[in-house]
C-alpha cells in the first residue's frame, strides 16, 4: 500500500502547490487548515520550504537551489537582501546575530524564520535575478551539484556548466519527473579534482575518456545509488555506461524515469535508489535502463580519471578543497574563502557581493565544503583583493581547524537532529585553534559534525566524523557524539570507521587534542591522517586516544531539542511565541 | 472518533491529528524488549518507523540505539500516548518511565 505521503502527493504536488502557497500567503498562517498541516507541509517542500521544528510553528526554512553552486554577484546580493529583510526571528543567534544565510553541503542556500505571508515577495525578488526555490526539497530532482568553477578551472576535463544548465532547465518544473518516490540527487563532475562528489549522489556523471570509432572521446562514466543517510551509507555504483556530453540529458531522463517507475513508494525508508541498486544489482539497472528507458545502444564505461581526484580525499600531496588562490585557464584567479560552518551574516553576504562586483567578478561559487569562491580576479588586482578587510573573517588562508569544519543545521531548526551543531562547531574550532598544535604539513583537517544519521554534514567522509548522539553523565542525559575516523573520497572512497561511541559533547575537543598528539607522534613522515587511520585496525584506533574534559565549556549539553530555541533566555517550549505574524508577534490563540 | 497519525519529516515526529507530539532525540526506558541484553534499555529514539492507532492508544515503532550498550534496532510497538475519549485530546506518555514494547495484535490501519 502506498505511503501516506504518496497519497498527499497524488492529490496535489509539484508546480500546482505554488498557487496554494500564494493563497495561504494572502490569507495568513491561520488559513492553512489545522487538520491538513502535515499534508501541506509535505507539499511545500517541493517549493523549497520546510516547516521549522516544534516550538517554531509558522516559521519556515527556505532553500534556494543554486545549480553547481554558481551565483552572480547580483544574485548573491539579492540573497543577502532577502536574508536581511525576511530571515529574522524572535531571538538572535549568539554567534551569528539576527539575519544570516547558510551555504550548504549541496551548494544551496538556506534561510530561516520565513513567514508564509512573505513568500510571494521573496519569490518575486529571487526570480527577478534568475534564482528559485523550485524542487529544492521534496521528492524530485534536487539541486544539481558540481564544481562552481567549471569553465574557469585550469584543472578541467570538460566544461560541464552548459550541460548542467540544460539539465536544470529540463528537469525543473517538468511534470514527468516532478513526483519521484524520494529525493533525486545528481552530480556532474567535469574537473579532475572530483569536486562533484558524485560518489555520494543518486546519479553521478564522472569524468572519463573512451575510444569510439578510433577517436578518443571525452565524456562521463555513470554511477548510481550513492547516499549517506540513516546508517546505510553507499557509494554510487558503476553501471558500466559511458556517456557522451550530448547524451547526458537522455541518460539522466532514463535513470530518473527508472527510479520513478521502479522505486519503492510503499516504504519511504526503502525508497532511495541506493536500495533499488542493492536489490537489483548494477547489471539489472543497466539492462532496465537500456531496455525501457533509452533508445540507443549504451556504450560500456570508459577510462575514468579517479586517480587524479583530490577533493575531500585526505591526500597529503594536495589540498582537499578550493580554499586559497587558484589559477583560471584565462589567466585570472579564483579565490576560495573559508566560511566556518557555512553561515554568513546577511550584511556580509551583501558586502561580499559588492566586493566581488567591484573587482569585475562574474561568478561567486558555493562549494560542497560550505565555503565560497570568488572568480575572475585579475592578477594585477589579486593583492588588493586579498587585502580586503572582509577576508580577515572569510579567509583564503584560514587556520586548518577553521578551514575544514562543516556542520549541519542541528537542533536550532531541524526536526531530525539529536544535538546542537553549528554554534558548537564554532566553539570547537575556536578551542582547537587555541589549544591544539597542528601537525606539520597539515593544511586542511576535515571535521564534519552532523546532528543525526541523516548525515547532511556528510560525516562519514571526513578525517574526524561527529554524529549526534546522547549519553549519560553523572546519571543525566547529555548531548554526545559517535566519533568516526579516516573517511574521505578520492580514487578509493572510504567511509569512516566508528571508533569512539557516545562521547559527551564537552569531551570531544579533548579527544581530538589527544588523537592529534598521537598522530603527530606516531605517523610516518609525510603520512596523511587518512592513511594513518587506514594503517590501523579498530583496536589500535581505539587505543590511540581517550575523550577528556578540558577547559572547553559547552553551553548546549542539555536537551536542546526540547527547547523552542536553544539560545533563547527562556528556552522552554512553553515560552515560545510561535505561531507568530510576520513581525514575530504571537498570533491570538483560539483558546 | 477519527484519529489521524503520521510519522513526519522522514521519521522525525509522531504527529497526532496534525500536531507534532513526540520527537526523536528522547531517551526511552524499555523493559522486556529485544533491542539488546540490557535488563532495561536506555533507548535513544532516532526515527519513527511505523505509527498506528490501537484505540485509544497511539502506538509506534522506533529506530534507535541503547546508549548503555550501543546496540541498535527497531522496537516492537510502544504506546506513545492515549486519546481522550471525551475530548479527543492526546496525552503522551513520559518516555523516561518504563515501557514494554509488545507485538501488535491488531492491524495498524483497520481495513
Amino acid at each position: 500500500m502506498p505511503s501516506k505521503v504518496e497519497g498527499w502527493k497524488d492529490e496535489i504536488y509539484g508546480t500546482e502547490v505554488r498557487d496554494h502557497l500564494y493563497e495561504f500567503a494572502e490569507e495568513g498562517w491561520d488559513a492553512i487548515p489545522e487538520d491538513e498541516h502535515d499534508a501541506w507541509f509535505e507539499r511545500f517542500k517541493w517549493w523549497g520550504l520546510y516547516h521549522q521544528r516544534k516550538g517554531q510553528e509558522s516559521y519556515f526554512m527556505m532553500r534556494v537551489g543554486v545549480p553547481m553552486g554558481r551565483l552572480t554577484p547580483e544574485q548573491l546580493r539579492v540573497v543577502g537582501e532577502v536574508a536581511r529583510e525576511y530571515a529574522t526571528g524572535p531571538v538572535e543567534n549568539p554567534e551569528f546575530g539576527g539575519a544570516y544565510a547558510d551555504f550548504t553541503t549541496r551548494q544551496s542556500i538556506q534561510l530561516h524564520w520565513i513567514n508564509v505571508e512573505d513568500i510571494p515577495d521573496i519569490f518575486e525578488r529571487l526570480e527577478a535575478v534568475g534564482l528559485s526555490t523550485i524542487q529544492a526539497c521534496g521528492d524530485s530532482w534536487r539541486n544539481i551539484v558540481g564544481s562552481p568553477v567549471a569553465g574557469r578551472d585550469a584543472d578541467e576535463h570538460l566544461d560541464v556548466w552548459p550541460i548542467v544548465e540544460d539539465l536544470h532547465e529540463e528537469f525543473k518544473g517538468n511534470d514527468l519527473y516532478a513526483n519521484l518516490p524520494r529525493k533525486w540527487k545528481v552530480a556532474v563532475t567535469g574537473d579532475t579534482r572530483g569536486a562533484g562528489q558524485g560518489d555520494i549522489n543518486d546519479l553521478a556523471f564522472e569524468p572519463a575518456v573512451k575510444e569510439i570509432d578510433g577517436e578518443e572521446v571525452k565524456g562521463f562514466n555513470v554511477r548510481v545509488g550513492g547516499g549517506l543517510a540513516r546508517k546505510e551509507p553507499r557509494f554510487a555504483r558503476d553501471i558500466d555506461v559511458f556517456c557522451k556530453p550530448e547524451d547526458v540529458g537522455t541518460v539522466a531522463a532514463g535513470l530518473s524515469a527508472l527510479f520513478r517507475d521502479h522505486g519503492d513508494r510503499e516504504d519511504r525508508f526503502n525508497a532511495r535508489i541506493k536500495f533499488l541498486v542493492d536489490e537489483w544489482g548494477t547489471e539489472k539497472v543497466r539492462a532496465v535502463l537500456q531496455d525501457e528507458c533509452v533508445e540507443y545502444d549504451l556504450p560500456a564505461a570508459g577510462d575514468n580519471l579517479r586517480d587524479q581526484y583530490d577533493y575531500n580525499a585526505g591526500r597529503a600531496d594536495a589540498p582537499g578543497d578550493y580554499v586559497g588562490v587558484h589559477d583560471q585557464h584565462d589567466g585570472d584567479h579564483f579565490v576560495g574563502l573559508s566560511v566556518l560552518v557555512g553561515r554568513m551574516g546577511a550584511d556580509e553576504v551583501i558586502e561580499l557581493a559588492d566586493l566581488a562586483e567591484s573587482y569585475g567578478s562574474e561568478m561567486i561559487g558555493v562549494t560542497q565544503r560550505q565555503n565560497l569562491i570568488v572568480g575572475d580576479i585579475a592578477s594585477e588586482d589579486l593583492d588588493d583583493f586579498l587585502g580586503e578587510s572582509l577576508l580577515e573573517t572569510y579567509s583564503p588562508d584560514p587556520h586548518p581547524f577553521l578551514r575544514g569544519s562543516i556542520a549541519c543545521t542541528g537542533t536550532e531548526y531541524c526536526s531530525l537532529s539529536i544535538v546542537e551543531t553549528k554554534n558548537r562547531m564554532v566553539r570547537y574550532a575556536d578551542w582547537l585553534k587555541k589549544n591544539v598544535p597542528v601537525p606539520d604539513g597539515v593544511e586542511d583537517f576535515h571535521i564534519h559534525l552532523s546532528g543525526c544519521t541523516a548525515s547532511c554534514a556528510q560525516p562519514q567522509i571526513a578525517d574526524i566524523s561527529l554524529r549526534g548522539m546522547k549519553t549519560r553523565k553523572d546519571g543525566d542525559p547529555v548531548e554526545a557524539f559517535d566519533v568516526g575516523l579516516g573517511g574521505g573520497l578520492g580514487e578509493n572512497p572510504q567511509f569512516a570507521d566508528w571508533v569512539e561511541m557516545r562521547v559527551a559533547a564537552d569531551e570531544i575537543p579533548g579527544y581530538i587534542r589527544n588523537l592529534l598528539a598521537a598522530y603527530d607522534e606516531r605517523r610516518e613522515s609525510g603520512q596523511s591522517f587518512r592513511d594513518f587511520v587506514a594503517d590501523r585496525d579498530e583496536d589500535e584506533l581505539q587505543a590511540l586516544a581517550d575523550p577528556e574534559e578540558t577547559d572547553y565549556e559547552d553551553p548546549y549539553m542539555h536537551n536542546t531539542k526540547m527547547t523552542w530555541y536553544p539560545y533563547a533566555d527562556e528556552d522552554d517550549l512553553d515560552a515560545s511565541p510561535a505561531p507568530t505574524d510576520p513581525q514575530d508577534e504571537p498570533l491570538p490563540s483560539d483558546d | 472518533m477519527v484519529v489521524s497519525v503520521h510519522q513526519l519529516d522522514d521519521g522525525a515526529w509522531l504527529s497526532v491529528n496534525d500536531e507534532r507530539t513526540v520527537p526523536v532525540s528522547q531517551l526511552w526506558l524499555l523493559a522486556r524488549h529485544d533491542i539488546c541484553d540490557c535488563e532495561q534499555a536506555d533507548f535513544l529514539a532516532e526515527g519513527f518507523v511505523e505509527v498506528g492507532v490501537d484505540w485509544p492508544d497511539v502506538e509506534g515503532r522506533i529506530a534507535g540505539q541503547c546508549i548503555a550498550c550501543g546496540a541498535s534496532g527497531v522496537t516492537d510497538w510502544l504506546a506513545m500516548g492515549r486519546v481522550d475519549r471525551e475530548t479527543g485530546a492526546f496525552r503522551k506518555v513520559v518516555p523516561s518511565s518504563v515501557h514494554v514494547p509488545r507485538r501488535r495484535t491488531k492491524l495498524a490501519t483497520p481495513e
